[in-house]
């Protein structure tokens, strides 16, 4: 049961936060808890929480429906730029903003910097989701007189839910888990303050208390998507064929249109760039020292190449298996997945401290318990990419395959895999990035006297140092372009040459690889 | 890499003896290498956890390898997270030596009984009140509480010699700190050990009443002070330092102001070193506390990073700075900084957290 494993290393962290929480007594997590100041904490993070997501879902989808379905000018270009925003780390946007504009502290920066960070991850799956859906549908709403826009919001959309939710879940966590943006932005919210939990007393049973209280609304959230999730259903008989749409024509929008999306570009990725290299020439620290460089960048992908894998892997049967089977102990496992992702990357490396040291000494402190972090941390990213995907593609081909004998490995291989291929390179793609960026974990778990770009930014940033930071930074987004790039691309040959065979091939032709 | 852990304690024990035979000469750098180099037995590597910056310690701690004369690795991160990375490690930790930014991550472990004692003669070099009274870290060097300060928002600064004085009506919303920052807790620490309980209230229920503005550490005040968004900000001395070096003076706006020293915001923290009780490698382990009290040392800490030697007789050839004898003349013993709870029970109940 390798899905069984997969929980076993997502609850990995509420085990020690249990064993933390319970070294005070239930006298001192109930003071923690009935503190009128947690309260507010619990509120204020569920209000950005809520913004946020909703930011992300407008600017997510719309983006990705602007880049694939109309007839957008350079709308190419326009796709890979949307997505690159994924590569800034949010403490590096969110410093670019409050040194410009001192002001932005609080909600409204927090706000601004984690939705222009984490849209992508709505706008990836939402992309994969209209590539894989099928236009004939929409062809066949159009032409039975429905308006193009009562054909997006009631026929387009709903084929959509399952993966602007799947991203809209992740945003929601990355933003209760953020430490970066409100640290630096200074709007308190739980992460801020679990961190000065640890900073200031030594104490971990105040931040594991806490802790705790963010995965029950974790947990409460999930279970919310996933009730919104189970009320859409996506049937449709027949595989369906993953096209080109023919573009809507935008008309008298286009310049609208290209106004919004360089807007998010800017204010995504432009402005955050641009403080890079005013901090390059302003800086007196500009020294590059390229084996440096070049040393922490071979590992950042070498150690985000291995957690991409291992995190598939294992988000694989998880995936599938909440797709097609809605049992209680699926979905179990399914929302546990969810719990390392809303904790704050601080907590899950002190766990896997705990039980790394205790019980796999061998590889403490070494790349496979480093992986092994990232996993924990973004299983989710990976799972929900896996479950979008192959609930959008027909169970039926599923039946089918199976009632002509084949086994059900061979279906899973053959059929369920390839149709869902691309979604789940997109989620490979995400977690991939989200590694690459990823600082707590890997400072407390990396192999001794490795680094990684982001602890090299982490390095010289600490010392004031913004000049020599800037090319890490700069090294980091490059490098995320790259399977960014590759991905879209790679999305639209696919799309492209389907259009071209007959029309039920495009499954054969997965089946048979 | 991997040392074969059944065999530590044993390795441990035999050297805790042999360390205990020969009586140690002398802290200095030379004299310790000749000692280590000569000990077949810790042929391992020392593990040092460095609460401090990569940037600012490795070259002296690449210096401290040739000193002990055996491999030294070491792991950054900052100086809380290792702490709590330590005590999740217990016995089992790899780490021999902690280099922490702040005396109060050093205090938590050895409160943890994780500290071994140190060599009297080593820690002798440095005076009483900057190292545990039971000898388990040392301070390494020190750094002043300091007002920075927007020169053109407080012409007056020199008159600006208590820390009761940032409290005037003018100056409401005008003031930065880093409340989560270990040095403003050792203020304030101070603030209750000079003036008691009540009074520390009263002050911190002002300081509150002045709307302060919390950022996220001390560069981050300091960036507030330069850009004008505040007025003063509570920080420590070498920040400002730090941050001309980087863009020159003339591009620094900020300038800092010492209180007088015998006013609580004037304390004098340290960063400082302790030796893992867990440690397999006892005997180079204190070659490096020894190395880190060198006047090597010292003078790289008094250069590099504008900070203050900790051993007499050492003064800055780069940066301006007094004497750290003519700044601590009524400072009071770290060691009663280590009240913690009560400090941070008290700013959580003031609010200002």
């Amino acid at each position: 049961m390798p899905a069984l494993l997969a929980a076993v290393v997502a609850v990995l962290p509420l085990g020690y936060l249990a064993i933390r929480a319970g070294e005070g007594g239930l006298s001192t997590a109930v003071e923690v808890l009935v503190r009128e100041r947690t309260l507010w904490l619990v509120l204020r993070s569920l209000g950005l929480t809520a913004a946020v997501t909703t930011a992300c879902l407008v600017v997510g989808v719309g983006l990705a429906w602007l880049t694939t379905r109309t007839d957008l000018p350079a709308r190419r270009t326009f796709g890979v730029l949307a997505t690159l925003p994924l590569a800034v780390p949010s403490y590096v946007a969110a410093y670019a903003w409050i040194s410009a504009f001192p002001s932005i502290a609080g909600f409204w920066g927090t706000f601004l910097v984690l939705s222009a960070c984490s849209y992508p991850y709505v706008y990836l799956p939402v992309v994969a989701a209209l590539r894989r859906s099928d236009p004939s549908l929409e062809e066949v709403s159009r032409s039975l007189g429905r308006s193009a826009r009562a054909t997006f919001l009631s026929v387009t959309v709903p084929q959509l839910r399952p993966a602007a939710a799947a991203g809209a879940l992740l945003v929601a966590l990355y933003t209760l888990s953020d430490f970066g943006a409100p640290s630096l932005l200074r709007y308190d919210v739980f992460t801020r303050v679990i961190h000065s939990s640890y900073r200031a007393s030594f104490d971990r049973t105040p931040a594991a208390v806490l802790s705790i209280l963010l995965v029950v609304l974790t947990v409460a959230i999930t279970v919310a998507e996933s009730r919104s999730r189970n009320r859409g259903g996506t049937a449709r008989l027949g595989g369906g064929v993953a096209r080109t749409a023919a573009a809507v024509p935008l008309g008298r929008l286009r310049p609208v249109a290209v106004g919004l999306c360089l807007a998010v570009a800017a204010v995504a990725l432009a402005f955050p760039a641009g403080s890079l290299g005013y901090w390059l020439v302003r800086g007196s620290s500009a020294s590059l020292d390229l084996d440096r460089l070049v040393g922490a960048a071979t590992s950042t992908v070498g150690v985000s190449l291995l957690g991409a894998l291992v995190t598939t892997a294992l988000a694989v049967p998880v995936g599938v298996l909440a797709a097609r089977y809605g049992t209680r102990p699926v979905r179990l496992v399914e929302h546990a997945s969810y719990a390392g992702h809303a904790l704050p990357g601080i907590v899950v490396a002190l766990a896997l401290v705990f039980f790394g040291i205790r019980f796999a000494r061998p590889v403490y402190q070494e790349t496979p318990l480093l992986v092994l972090a990232y996993a924990v941390l973004f299983l989710p990213v990976a799972v929900g990419a896996v479950r979008a995907s192959v609930a959008q593609s027909p169970r039926r081909l599923e039946e089918v395959s199976r009632s002509l004998g084949t086994s059900a490995w061979t279906t899973l291989r053959r059929v369920t895999l390839p149709l869902a291929g691309p979604g789940i390179a997109a989620g490979a793609a995400l977690v991939l990035l989200t590694c690459m960026k990823e600082l707590p974990a890997t400072l407390l778990l990396r192999p001794t006297g490795t680094d990684t770009l982001a602890t090299r930014l982490w390095t010289e940033t600490g010392a004031g140092a913004y000049a020599a930071a800037a090319p890490y930074a700069a090294m980091l987004v490059l490098l995320a372009a790259v399977p960014t790039f590759l991905l879209t691309n790679a999305q639209t040959r696919r799309a492209a040459r389907s259009t071209e065979g007959a029309e039920p091939r495009d499954v054969m032709e997965g089946g048979s690889r | 890499m991997h040392r074969p852990h059944l065999l530590a304690p044993a390795v441990a024990v035999t050297l805790v003896a042999s360390l205990a035979a020969c009586s140690p000469t002398d802290g200095a750098p030379d004299g310790a290498a000749e000692e280590t180099t000569g000990t077949a037995a810790e042929d391992g590597t020392l593990v040092i956890y460095s609460g401090r910056n990569e940037n600012l310690v490795e070259p002296i701690l690449e210096q401290l390898e040739d000193a002990v004369g055996v491999d030294v690795e070491v792991r950054y991160a900052s100086s809380s997270e290792l702490a709590a990375q330590l005590l999740e490690e217990g016995d089992a930790s790899d780490a021999d030596v902690f280099f922490s930014q702040d005396a109060g991550a050093l205090g938590a472990l050895a409160k943890a009984d994780m500290l071994a004692e140190l060599d009297e003669t080593v820690t002798a070099l440095v005076p009483e009140s900057y190292r545990d009274a039971d000898g388990r870290w040392v301070a390494t060097s020190a750094r002043a509480r300091v007002l920075a300060y927007d020169p053109e928002q407080v012409p007056q600064i020199e008159e600006i010699t208590a820390i009761d004085q940032i409290l005037e009506p003018e100056y409401e919303g005008l003031i930065g700190y880093a409340p989560a920052n270990a040095s403003f807790h050792a203020f304030v620490t101070a603030l209750r050990i000079e003036r008691g309980e009540d009074e520390a209230r009263q002050w911190l229920e002002d300081f509150k009443a002045q709307d302060p503005q919390a950022y996220e550490n001390n560069n981050a005040v300091l960036d507030a002070v330069d850009g004008g968004q505040v007025a003063f900000g509570l920080i420590n001395h070498y920040y400002w330092f730090q941050k001309v070096a980087e863009l020159g003076e003339d591009e620094v706006s900020a300038k800092i102001h010492f209180l007088d020293n015998d006013d609580p915001g004037a304390l004098v923290n340290v960063a400082g070193a302790g030796v893992l009780a867990s440690t397999d490698m006892p005997e180079a382990a204190a070659d490096a506390i020894a190395f880190l009290l060198s006047d090597d040392a010292q003078q790289y800490f008094a250069d590099e990073t504008a900070e203050y030697p900790v051993v007499q007789g050492i003064t800055s050839a780069t940066f301006d700075l007094q004497p750290l004898a003519e700044l601590d003349s009524h400072q009071i013993d770290l060691n009663d900084l280590d009240s913690l709870d009560e400090t941070l029970a008290l700013l959580d109940e003031v609010g200002l957290t």
